[in-house]
């Protein structure tokens, strides 16, 4: 079980870094919804693997429990990730619509622009 | 601490309380405004007179409470009689100057921002003199660059003045930089950060072997701030200030500050030959250089700014050699100084602002016109000429006095030699000043015709100029000060006389010799003005500017090659780096044998593995195809929510399989805008480079899980798991930690989704009133559009639904302590479900039936969460502190309620807020990009395809 989480997350962030250094935003997007899947579990494994031992308290006090601690830390990081995804959309959105190119990377002929421009020194 | 004490904190303060109000005051007119001004200062200088009897009696006042002490930085103050003379100088010049600025500034200039800052400034420079902490009187003296480049830079329509304010802060900016680097060599030689236990600690300065780096590095800072050479030209350069800027901090203030820690820190780092070698030298080239330029100066305050930097070079010089008597010298010049020099500005700043002119050539013969201005202008140049019953004469008899036994290098004529050749230049100097400004024939040609100012105006210097005479006259009104002050320099007990006539000995030789001498350079001014402009000579300002541009030049080239604008290169660095890191702490730390073993796995499992690896195998290579990517990311997502079930973590799977609908929905909406494929334009050699790099985080990442999962920690954990029913009141563990154990975290994290949701709502405003509004109009997406929008049986099942997934919503809240669910899983159902409405009835149909805006549902959200919190107060318990208890409703078994579930409450309403803001600003571009919408639902109407449609508008 262990190993196939492992590689699981291994596949997951091999995917996601893959996709993060691709050229326009929305692979890049999904590249790091790849990446925050990966991260979570990754997160959640630190509380090490436990099957049939919910962190619900039982009423017969015999029972043993998985680690809460990383599933609350987990829990808060999915949906602060979605937020930061929803961000991410939405600045990629506004730059295509600016630029009408949703390449992520400045062209080097355009970035020479504002060179001339000095202090008034 | 006495009474005295907390005198000394009023006395800090003051300047910047009242910093406050003249900006403020300015409305009451300019009057109001500068009595506004002088009330502090005046205040400030009553309560310091009030702890000078005492001072003067040789005691120290002290005070002192505790800031930061970790750091030894303590908000400690000192009045000694060095301080005292600064203090006095400080403020009395200060309300002198008040008074002149009131009339010379004119009223198109914003007086209120003038005397604001130059209260800041008076603040920081009153800081730096009583000080009893080095760190403080650090925080003091860069307070003092900062404050002072607003004064030099206040007429800002001016480039000379914004470039001259640049000059200066980089120069004593840089310097106060290096003297923060010795003050920290002091403290940690001493131990201590006090200024009483530093100068008693000298010996143990000059023995320690970090004495020169911190002497060089201190002096530095008190050099650049002093002018000193070669960091002199910003001074000149600072003189596109207005005059009161230059009077005040140019005569008195700012440039003192430099002389001031050389005298403070005499005690400690004087005595030594590093001492005397740097300083005096320094001293020395600076005072004959400085006058050198100032004679040869045609604008008024350029000879006046040069002629400061040679005096502040003399009192360098004289600070420099190292004894008392010279201590003495240098104490009772800085006096003399401060009177000549200030009245001297002011004299300029007159001349210039009645006859519109500050050019000596275009000037001559103002002795009819302006009579007063003559007279203050006579005194105070022949005092700092040094002419007898002035009192430039009596400090700079003292300096030559000292010069005239002091060895240099083996050889007692080098420093005799360059200190007459520097005494003999100021007096030709200081005669131009009167000659070629007030003598000679009145002219027809000045750009204003010239006559006294108001009262107000000479005032200031007449003033000064009296107690230049009453001190050359009777030099013993200031012999106390003096002493007072000198013995605080050297930490002896010295009994100074001061005294006109000494007899005669070599430095009535050597003065005698200056004033003939200057008389004779003068008549030989014109030719030998004449060869000086021919002759070339660096000029430091393009030097000074040179620099900053190959500086600035040097920089912009190392963060164009690193920062090149590429971001997936950004993006490979990092990742590459933190793999090389991960791993080299791998290398580096012998692993511990595995103890625990594998869990079984049941072929479900395996399948929903090989899902999930070939989902994300495929989104890598699919991705090209953006839906289909999509899709995927979804088959991957639901993998994982499964994965939590079965690895006991039912919250987290209740939270991702809500998350990743609405992430998918937002990913849907978005692409409608986008590119629906991602062309293929990666190079091959660029393909295979990040595969490299991707599988070798994964493999990392992988192996790192891998072998953390096969070993035991110690975790803090059990402590929760025993606690949460207790001292929470809830049963599930994960939502007691996020409510109450981790409360504040929660808080904290609702906070970032709403401001994610405020973000994207803002930029969607960006969105629509930038040019992008224009290019959403004229895209077409007809293509992507189907032509059944509303399907009946979605429109239906959705509305059959919504109360339903309402009372789901309400159920998983409610259960949230005990079972799996909460605020955060809620708040998602509830969104999917009013999500549900807009996809199936439209955006119109469902935005004319919202009630509540989502702002509201934000911050409503953060505020219960917040009182929650703070309610715990009214109980005297900590913020975020839960309590809990049982009720009993009849139809209902017993049941608890905490308070922290008012809290999940907050967190509930703020991710359903957010949540919704974040797709309804999506969906609102839509309907701007020119979307029919329709108003009512079941839109269908095969006959004719268009109406029930009606144009948005």
């Amino acid at each position: 079980m262990e190993l196939l989480v492992a590689s699981a997350i291994g596949t997951l962030t091999a995917g996601g870094v893959y996709l993060l250094l691709r050229l326009r935003t929305f692979p890049v997007i999904l590249g790091l919804a790849l990446l925050s899947y990966a991260v979570n579990v990754f997160l959640f494994a630190s509380g090490r693997l436990a099957i049939d031992m919910s962190p619900i308290l039982s009423k017969y006090g015999d029972a043993s429990y998985t680690d809460p601690l990383p599933q609350a830390l987990v829990l808060t990081a999915i949906v602060i990730s979605f937020g930061m995804t929803a961000v991410l959309v939405m600045i990629g959105l506004g730059a295509f619509l600016e630029a009408e190119s949703d390449r992520i990377d400045i062209d080097p002929s355009e970035d020479r622009e504002d060179k001339t421009k000095d202090g008034d020194a | 601490m006495s009474d005295s004490g907390h005198f000394l904190f009023l006395i800090a303060l003051l300047p910047f309380i009242g910093a406050l109000v003249p900006g403020l005051m300015i409305r009451a007119g300019r009057t109001a405004c500068a009595v506004f001004t002088a009330v502090p200062t005046a205040l400030a200088l009553i309560l310091l007179m009030t702890l000078a009897p005492s001072v003067m009696r040789g005691e120290v006042v002290q005070a002192q409470v505790e800031w930061l002490p970790q750091l030894g930085l303590s908000a400690s103050f000192f009045l000694d009689g060095l301080g005292l003379l600064f203090a006095t100088m400080i403020l009395g010049v200060g309300l002198l100057i008040t008074l002149y600025a009131r009339f010379y500034l004119s009223g198109d200039d914003p007086m209120g921002q003038f005397y604001t800052y130059l209260l800041l400034f008076q603040g920081a420079m009153l800081g730096i003199v009583i000080s009893g902490n080095i760190l403080l009187l650090l925080i003091f003296w860069e307070l003092t660059s900062l404050s002072s480049f607003l004064l030099i830079g206040y007429w800002k329509h001016l480039p000379e003045g914004r470039q001259g304010a640049r000059m200066a802060l980089a120069v004593t900016g840089a310097g106060g930089l290096a003297m923060i680097g010795g003050m920290l060599i002091l403290g940690d030689i001493v131990g201590s950060y006090e200024l009483v236990d530093i100068l008693a600690a000298g010996d143990q300065i000059k023995a320690s072997e970090w004495y020169l780096p911190a002497l060089i590095l201190i002096l530095l800072g008190a050099f650049t701030k002093s002018a000193q050479f070669p960091f002199h030209f910003w001074l000149p350069h600072a003189m596109a200030a207005p005059t009161p800027v230059s009077a005040y901090l140019h005569s008195a203030t700012m440039v003192k500050a430099g002389i001031f820690l050389m005298a403070r820190m005499w005690p400690v780092l004087s005595g030594t030959d590093a001492w005397f070698y740097i300083v005096a030298t320094t001293g020395l080239v600076t005072m004959v250089l400085g006058a050198v330029i100032a004679l040869f100066k045609d604008d008024l305050k350029a000879l006046l700014a040069f002629s400061t930097v040679s005096h502040l070079g003399l009192l360098t010089m004289l600070l420099g050699f190292g004894t008392q008597a010279a201590a003495v010298a240098a104490v009772f010049h800085i006096i003399n100084h401060l009177t000549f020099k200030a009245a001297l500005f002011m004299t300029a700043g007159i001349v210039d602002h009645e006859t519109h002119t500050r050019d000596i050539k275009r000037l001559g013969g103002l002795r009819h016109l302006m009579p007063v201005t003559f007279v203050v202008g006579t005194i105070t140049a022949l005092s700092m000429a040094g002419i007898p019953l002035f009192n430039g004469f009596l400090s700079k008899e003292m300096m030559l006095e000292e010069a005239s036994h002091t060895k240099w290098l083996g050889s007692y004529y080098v420093i005799p030699v360059f200190a007459t050749i520097g005494a003999l230049l100021s007096v030709a100097y200081s005669y131009r000043f009167i000659v070629h400004v007030f003598l000679g024939p009145v002219r027809d040609d000045y750009p204003h015709h010239p006559h006294d100012p108001p009262a107000g105006m000479w005032l200031a210097p007449a003033l000064l100029s009296v107690l230049v005479i009453v001190i050359g006259v009777m030099p013993f009104v200031a012999e106390a000060l003096v002493t007072v002050a000198a013995n605080a320099v050297t930490g002896a007990d010295l009994h100074p006389h001061l005294k006109i006539w000494h007899g005669v000995t070599p430095a009535l030789y050597m003065s005698v010799f200056a004033i003939i001498g200057g008389a004779v350079l003068l008549v030989l001014h014109a030719p030998m003005a004449r060869i000086w402009n021919a002759s070339p000579r660096p000029e430091a300002k393009v030097l000074f500017d040179w620099f900053v541009n190959s500086v600035a030049g040097a920089s912009r080239w190392i963060s164009e090659q690193s920062h090149n604008g590429a971001i997936s290169r950004y993006l490979a660095i990092f990742v590459v780096t933190s793999v090389v890191v991960g791993a080299s702490a791998f290398v580096g730390s012998g692993l511990s044998a595995p103890t625990r073993g594998l869990l079984s796995v049941p072929p479900v499992i395996a399948i929903g593995w090989f899902m999930l690896v070939v989902a994300t195998i495929s989104v890598v290579v699919m991705h090209h195809n953006r839906f289909r990517a999509l899709v995927l990311i979804g088959v991957i997502g639901l993998t994982i929510s499964a994965g939590f079930v079965y690895l006991s973590a039912p919250d987290l799977a209740l939270t991702q399989i809500s998350v990743e609908t609405v992430t998918i929905m937002l990913l849907l909406l978005a692409l409608h805008f986008l590119p629906k494929t991602t062309p293929k334009e990666s190079p091959m050699g660029l393909k295979i480079r990040d595969g490299v790099i991707a599988v070798l985080a994964g493999a990392g990442v992988g192996g790192l899980a891998y072998a953390f999962m096969l070993r035991d920690i110690d975790t803090i954990s059990d402590y929760h798991i025993a606690n949460s029913y207790e001292g929470g009141g809830g049963t599930n563990v994960v939502n007691v930690i996020l409510v109450d154990f981790r409360g504040y975290d929660t808080y904290g994290e609702i906070i970032v989704l709403g401001i994610a949701g405020l973000i994207i709502y803002a930029v969607m405003h960006a969105l629509l009133d930038g040019p992008a509004s224009r290019r959403l109009r004229n895209i077409d997406y007809s293509q992507d559009r189907s032509r059944d929008r509303h399907p009946l049986m979605m429109v239906v099942v959705t509305r059959v639904l919504m109360p339903l997934a309402a009372m789901v919503g309400l159920y998983i809240f409610l259960r949230g302590h005990n079972e799996p669910g909460g605020g955060f899983v809620a708040g998602l159902v509830i969104a999917i479900a009013l999500l549900m409405q807009y996809m199936a009835s439209g955006f119109a149909w469902t935005q004319a039936r919202q009630r509540i805006e989502y702002h509201f549902m934000i911050g409503t959200g953060v505020i219960i969460a917040g009182l929650t919190g703070a309610g715990a107060w009214l109980f005297g318990r900590p913020f975020l502190t839960s309590s809990y208890t049982y009720i009993h409703l009849p139809p209902i078994e017993e049941f608890e309620i905490a308070t922290a579930m008012l809290f999940d409450l907050g967190v509930f309403l703020t991710v359903l807020g957010a949540v919704m803001l974040m797709l309804y600003s999506l969906s609102r571009i839509a309907r701007y990009a020119g979307e029919t919408v329709n108003l009512e639902p079941m839109d269908y109407d095969p006959a004719k395809p268009a109406t029930g449609e009606k144009e948005d508008n």
